[in-house]
């Protein structure tokens, strides 16, 4: 046969060629790039914090709710209550924003079909997509006088209120993966479910969540990696006061609302300057564990 | 219509469509009591969907609708008053991929006993029933130290048969098998005939398949269908080598599929 194709290559010009070599070196470069800002986030903001090292006082620092960083006398660092309050907004937004989530990703994968389906998943997609500060907007000005008429509190921003928010924040997060996660669970196992006369719902918690088991727990973790980080809501709706809370209607403060609250007003390269970003660090390192958590479990859903 | 008892199955009118695509048209069929029916015919013509309409799974698909009557043991299964829960309890299905749960051996084996019972079955229920299921499809000795391992991890041919055991402890009155050796090799297929053979008579059994040596060799009466209609039906032997039909004769002869 003598009319066969002529090998691709050969009939490209060497322009098509160039611009493949480029295309391709950019992209290698963008890929690498990610990998080289977090190393570099990571680096400038220990670099920053790291003179100050060898002076903390760690035990002050992980353990004692004595936040006087202006004091010109005898400044304290303890950043007990800090972490105390990024932990507990986080965990009682968990406890919130946990059920609501499974259970709205298991609605909307198992339950909805065609146009309401679509339209949520839409909505939950807008959900995301509210900048934080506007949540913050929220929280002060419907969710505060909100949770002091309908409990009776004297104050209205306060660990209720940001959690309820980290809540809302993190739940499209939540449904978005929790969906996919179950959207990945082969349908043979709810035929063969359904065709042993399982219920909707035994099919659900007997077969899809174990079947989905990983990625609903990566859903998990995806939300609390973003109610860790999350500042400016938490800044405008926690009452912004350092001390251990007793109730969930008393005021705490998060690391990462101080951070945002004070660095400004610290000058560069003063001790107070030094420790904002060693609760940098500590926060980073706190979302890298999450985030990390998360990423292998979602590897051990793609073993399965 | 005196042997009438004797049907297990009897369809009138049935149509299907699937949204506005019509897959069966106007079925009517009588499948006998504890035999092994087969379903045959081209591809496309409709096997899998008549299958699906006799334990009602096509329904999952909110577009399909369905007219005609399906007559199971003398109740019409589209009456409003059917249970699908213990329709689908009365009526097993097999797979043509085989598709046990994520979940252990024994789990799966016992799974429609725990679904089906509402306060919790005794454990020394459940392991009566795994030994006598998995007895009864021949993987009670190979298995039986593995009972706590991943379904999903067995061979295809374990899986297709831990497929049919999980059936059993249902005791199901029918068995439904979408070409349930599709996905075997010729020892596989063996196999599952073998196990189909041990289990006639105590269940009415219908096959879809594709392979004409097994619809001959394993069941007692065929039915032939071609886009969406049944073109003849009677015991497999007269099908195969006398066959009423023109379609039939040339399908069995191979002249299209
Ligand atoms: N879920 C569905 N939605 C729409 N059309 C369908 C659906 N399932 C089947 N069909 C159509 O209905 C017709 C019959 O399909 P069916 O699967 O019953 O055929 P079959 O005889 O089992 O074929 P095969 O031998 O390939 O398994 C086909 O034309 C198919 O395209
Ligand atoms: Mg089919």
């Amino acid at each position: 046969m003598t009319d066969e194709p002529k090998p691709t290559r050969a009939r490209r010009s060497p322009l098509a060629l160039v611009t493949e070599r480029v295309v391709e070196v950019l992209i290698h470069v963008s890929g690498f790039s990610a990998i080289l800002f977090v190393f570099g986030i990571f680096f400038f903001v220990f670099k920053e914090g790291a003179p100050f090292l060898s002076k903390l006082d760690w035990m002050q620092f992980l353990f004692s709710s004595e936040w006087i960083p202006t004091s010109s006398v005898q400044p304290k660092y303890g950043a007990w209550a800090l972490i105390v309050g990024t932990m507990s907004v986080t965990v009682l937004g968990m406890l919130i924003a946990v059920p609501f989530g499974l259970g709205a990703a298991v609605f909307v994968s198992e339950f909805c079909t065609g146009r309401l389906k679509e339209t949520l998943k839409i909505v939950i997609e807008l959900l995301a997509a509210i900048p934080s500060v506007v949540w913050g907007f929220i929280g002060l000005k419907v969710m505060s006088p909100l949770i002091i008429s309908v409990f009776q509190v004297p104050v209205g921003v306060n660990l209720f209120n940001a959690a309820i928010l980290l809540a809302l924040m993190s739940v499209p997060i939540m449904v978005s993966i929790g969906e996919d996660a179950l959207k990945a669970v082969p349908d043979t196992y709810r035929e063969a479910a359904l065709a042993l006369g399982a219920t909707r719902w035994q099919t659900i918690y007997r077969v899809l969540i174990p079947a989905g088991r990983n990625g609903l727990l990566a859903a998990v973790l995806l939300g609390v990696g973003r109610a860790i980080g999350e500042t400016m809501a938490v800044l405008m709706a926690t009452g912004h006061a350092v001390k251990i809370p007793h109730s969930i209607f008393d005021p705490v403060r998060t690391l990462t609302a101080t951070i945002a609250a004070e660095l400004g007003e610290t000058s560069q390269g003063s001790p107070h300057y030094q420790v904002l970003f060693l609760i940098g660090v500590l926060l980073f390192s706190i979302t890298f564990v999450v985030n990390l958590a998360a990423d292998l479990i979602v590897k051990g859903v793609r073993r399965q | 219509m005196s042997d009438d008892s004797q049907f297990c199955i009897t369809t009138r009118d049935l149509s299907l469509w699937y949204a506005k695509f019509q897959a069966l048209k106007q079925v009517n069929l009588n499948i006998r009591q504890g035999l092994i029916t087969s379903l045959i015919g081209p591809s496309g013509c409709g096997k899998t969907t008549l299958l699906r309409c006799f334990n009602r799974v096509n329904e999952r698909c909110g577009y399909v609708t369905t007219t005609g009557e399906i007559r199971i043991l003398d109740k019409n299964i589209y009456d409003p008053d059917v249970s699908l829960i213990s329709l689908r309890k009365a009526i097993g299905m097999v797979f043509q991929r085989p598709n046990p749960l994520p979940i252990s051996v024994y789990e799966n084996v016992v799974f429609g006993l725990r679904i089906h019972s509402e306060g919790g079955v005794k454990k020394s229920e459940l392991d009566a029933a795994v030994e006598v299921a998995l007895t009864e499809v021949g993987l009670w000795t190979d298995l039986k130290d593995r009972l706590n391992d991943k379904a999903v991890g067995l061979q295809l041919e374990q899986q297709q048969k831990l497929c049919i055991a999980r059936l059993l402890p249902l005791k199901p009155e029918i068995i439904l098998m979408d070409e349930p050796c599709s996905a075997l090799d010729v020892d596989g297929t063996r196999a599952i005939e073998e196990l189909m053979f041990s289990l006639k008579g105590r269940y009415t059994m219908v096959i879809v398949t594709h392979n004409m040596m097994q619809a001959r060799r394993s069941s007692d009466e065929c039915i032939f269908m071609l886009m969406g209609e049944v073109v003849e039906h009677s015991r497999t032997e007269e099908l195969f080598l006398t066959p009423k039909n023109a379609k039939t004769a040339e399908y069995i002869e191979g002249r299209y599929g």
